[in-house]
């Protein structure tokens, strides 16, 4: 007895309907994320500089995007990983790990950006920030979660492990970003000032969600293109075990 | 027949026991539950290492695994002893599901402390395999028939492989379980090993246990055969 | 059942004090707590500002360097297999392996402790206070550090996977843990913080220690 959620889990999971979806939708999407960028950064660079921060403002248009993706990607691992684990679904490992390093280059951006955007206020490449610590952490758990795919040969034993690992990362960043804010305001260095945002008025606001709307259509077609490699290979791989050796049965003599 | 009880005895340091056996941890029957295993399919990542495999012991009977290197002799004990899933299958003993509790798996590794003497370790096997509350004269017994008394303060690393072999059988004796999973038994023992072996098994299975073993040699003590083979399309299971 | 507990407990602190792993996670300490003020100079004040903090540090460093035998011995030896076809759930299994690395290796480390508050200059007024800070959280950093032993056991050489695997897991227990050892100063004079703090802290290692077997056994169970 299947309720309707699971029968709906399992009508997506299955492989073949992916590789078919994904092979009508990839180009495309990678068509939309690319315009969507484009046209972004042109209202980035059109957006009035802002006051106090000058040109170097437009650097949120890049990185906010990048720090919500960031997390987005890994609670799509989560998800992911919950689906593989809890369904018996392969499907979820291979997105959760296609999904990965996508997700890492995202934190790492968001890094990049960060000091980039900080630095002449700052007067230094990296302060501690509270945020961007917190980013830190989770590229680290990132890399972690990388890790874990590539040092376990076995691939079913991988990929149990890593979704373990998913779930008790992604348990763990919330935690992680409650603990980092209440250590940031026990050590505020006196002469740090925080991230000034500016106000958020349609000069800005709409290169934002065009950028925002651009990464996570970007995300979806590195996901599905790293996917379809994936399976790719999985079945050229299984192809090769199969005309090599084949299964084994039993014969019982007396 | 059950053997009669066997009486405390001297015997030459490092040879196993010949008295009639009798084991003050066993029960005197397991029963009559017989073991099924259904349809057993095994996968390790994308290979499947055994296929839709069946077959039934009766109680007081041994089966023997035969089969070529890799042909998944060792994957199916341990799949029978649950450490590895085996989806679709349908595992009974008697009229329950199968248990790990219910089996003894003594296979390619001794699963012994190797900083630990031979003391401490059966001490351990009682107590975590056997939930017993500590029983040295069964622990005491066990030594005597395995010819280890004079090594039991010796620790494992410092034990020959056929003794190290001999202390791993020895959790057999010590905790009594009906099924034994045996991954190529006979293994580092010498031939005074092999009777006690083959003694042991006769007894087990005058009980009413089962054992399922895996070697490359004939064993005794099983009088039915079954062999993995790499399949061909089509082939059916007796 | 709670004998085989127990056993398994015994079992693990007598393996652990035979391999002589704590040992080398005292070691560690003290090589490193020398180390430092070759590095940043003996001004006994810094010393003394920053001992709680680096204390903390190089302890957990050290227990990361631990991790890795509470499940790959068991592995290697066939030991796991026949826990698993022990009397005790796997769960169990776990939590009393987590204990046992707590009682044979946490509890020794905060022993010398004292010691390392003298080559740090630290107050030995305070030094009660970072010891328990240290046993609250015990719990947590082994039960933690065994949900990350149990993803990376199948790794032929871990290496520093273990260390980069439990590093986020031990950031906020790191932070809680070591501002709060850090002085009355810290918190503003309110002296009831750190009851408060410790009680949380033991919150934390007993959620832990429940959550962590069930991921634990969860991993295992594909090796």
């Amino acid at each position: 007895m299947q309720s309707t959620g699971s029968d709906w889990i399992h009508y997506l999971a299955n492989p073949h309907r992916f590789m078919r979806l994904a092979a009508v939708v990839t180009w495309p999407l990678w068509g939309v994320a690319l315009a969507l960028m484009i046209w972004g950064l042109i209202l980035g660079f059109a957006a009035p500089p802002d006051y106090q921060q000058g040109e170097t403002v437009r650097i949120m248009f890049v990185h906010v995007p990048a720090a919500w993706m960031s997390l987005f990607a890994y609670t799509f691992i989560f998800v992911a990983s919950v689906v593989a684990l809890v369904f018996r679904h392969s499907l979820g490992h291979v997105a959760a790990r296609a999904a990965a390093p996508v997700g890492a280059v995202f934190a790492l951006t968001t890094l990049v950006t960060g000091a980039l955007w900080g630095q002449p206020m700052w007067g230094t490449w990296w302060v501690w920030d509270a945020r961007l610590t917190s980013v830190l952490v989770l590229f680290l758990i990132y890399l972690g979660y990388i890790a874990i795919w590539r040092a376990i040969d076995a691939p079913d034993v991988a990929a149990r492990a890593a979704s373990v690992l998913a779930i008790v990362g992604f348990i763990n960043v919330p935690i992680v970003k409650f603990s980092v804010d209440w250590w940031n305001t026990l050590h505020q260095p006196a002469s740090v000032s925080r991230f000034a945002r500016p106000a958020l008025h349609s000069d800005f606001l709409i290169p934002l969600l065009v950028m925002c709307v651009a990464f996570m259509v970007l995300f979806c077609a590195l996901v599905f293109t790293r996917m379809q490699s994936e399976i790719w290979a999985q079945r050229s791989r299984r192809l090769d075990e199969e005309t090599g050796s084949p299964a084994h049965q039993g014969r019982s003599n007396g | 027949m059950p053997p009669s009880p066997s009486q405390a005895s001297q015997t030459i340091a490092g040879e196993p026991s010949h008295q009639p056996f009798g084991v003050d941890a066993w029960p005197s029957s397991y029963g009559a539950a017989a073991l099924r295993v259904e349809k057993l399919h095994v996968r390790r990542g994308q290979a499947l290492i055994i296929r839709d495999l069946s077959f039934a012991i009766d109680a007081g009977h041994a089966v023997h695994i035969a089969g070529e290197n890799g042909a998944g002799k060792t994957t199916l004990l341990r799949a029978m002893a649950g450490l590895l899933p085996a989806d679709f299958s349908r595992m009974q003993f008697g009229a329950d599901a199968l248990f790990p509790e219910d089996m003894h798996l003594v296979g390619h590794r001794e699963g012994l402390k190797s900083r630990l003497t031979v003391w401490e370790n059966l001490k351990a096997v009682s107590q975590i395999m056997g939930g017993a509350s500590h029983a040295p004269q069964q622990i005491l017994q066990a030594l005597q028939i395995m010819g280890l008394v004079s090594h039991q303060d010796r620790l494992v690393s410092d034990l020959s492989a056929g003794q190290r072999r001999r202390a791993a059988l020895a959790r057999l004796i010590i905790v009594p379980r009906p099924i034994w999973l045996l991954d190529e038994p006979l293994t580092a023992l010498d031939r005074a090993a092999r009777d006690l072996l083959d003694h042991m098994v006769g007894a087990h299975l005058g009980r009413g246990g089962i054992v399922v073993a895996t070697s490359h040699e004939p064993l005794r003590f099983a009088e039915r055969q079954l062999t993995l083979a790499h399949a061909q399309p089509g082939e059916g299971l007796a | 059942m709670i004998r085989a507990f127990y056993a398994v407990l015994e079992l693990d602190i007598r393996q652990i004090w035979r391999e002589g792993s704590v040992s080398l996670v005292i070691a560690f300490i003290f090589l490193a707590l020398t180390l430092v003020p070759f590095g940043i100079g003996p001004e006994l004040a810094l010393l003394r500002r920053l001992a709680p903090g680096l204390i903390w540090v190089i302890v957990v460093l050290a227990l990361m360097l631990s991790l890795d035998r509470l499940f790959q011995g068991d592995v290697d030896d066939g030991s796991f297999d026949q826990l698993r076809m022990s009397v005790l759930p796997l769960e169990l299994v776990i939590l009393a392996k987590i204990l046992a690395h707590y009682c044979a290796v946490i509890i020794p480390m905060v022993a010398v402790l004292p010691l390392a508050g003298i080559l740090m200059n630290v107050d030995l007024q305070a030094m009660p206070r970072l010891m328990s800070m240290i046993l609250a959280a015990g719990p947590a950093l082994c039960a933690l550090g065994a949900v990350a032993a149990s993803v990376s056991v199948s790794v032929r050489r871990p290496g520093l996977l273990t260390a980069l695997i439990v590093m986020p897991l031990y950031v906020p227990v790191l932070i809680f843990g070591a501002n709060l050892s850090m002085g009355v100063d810290m918190m503003n004079g309110q002296t009831s913080a750190l009851d408060l703090g410790l009680f949380v802290m033991l919150l934390f290692s007993g959620a832990t220690l429940i959550l962590a077997p069930v991921a634990s056994a969860t991993a295992l169970r594909g090796v």
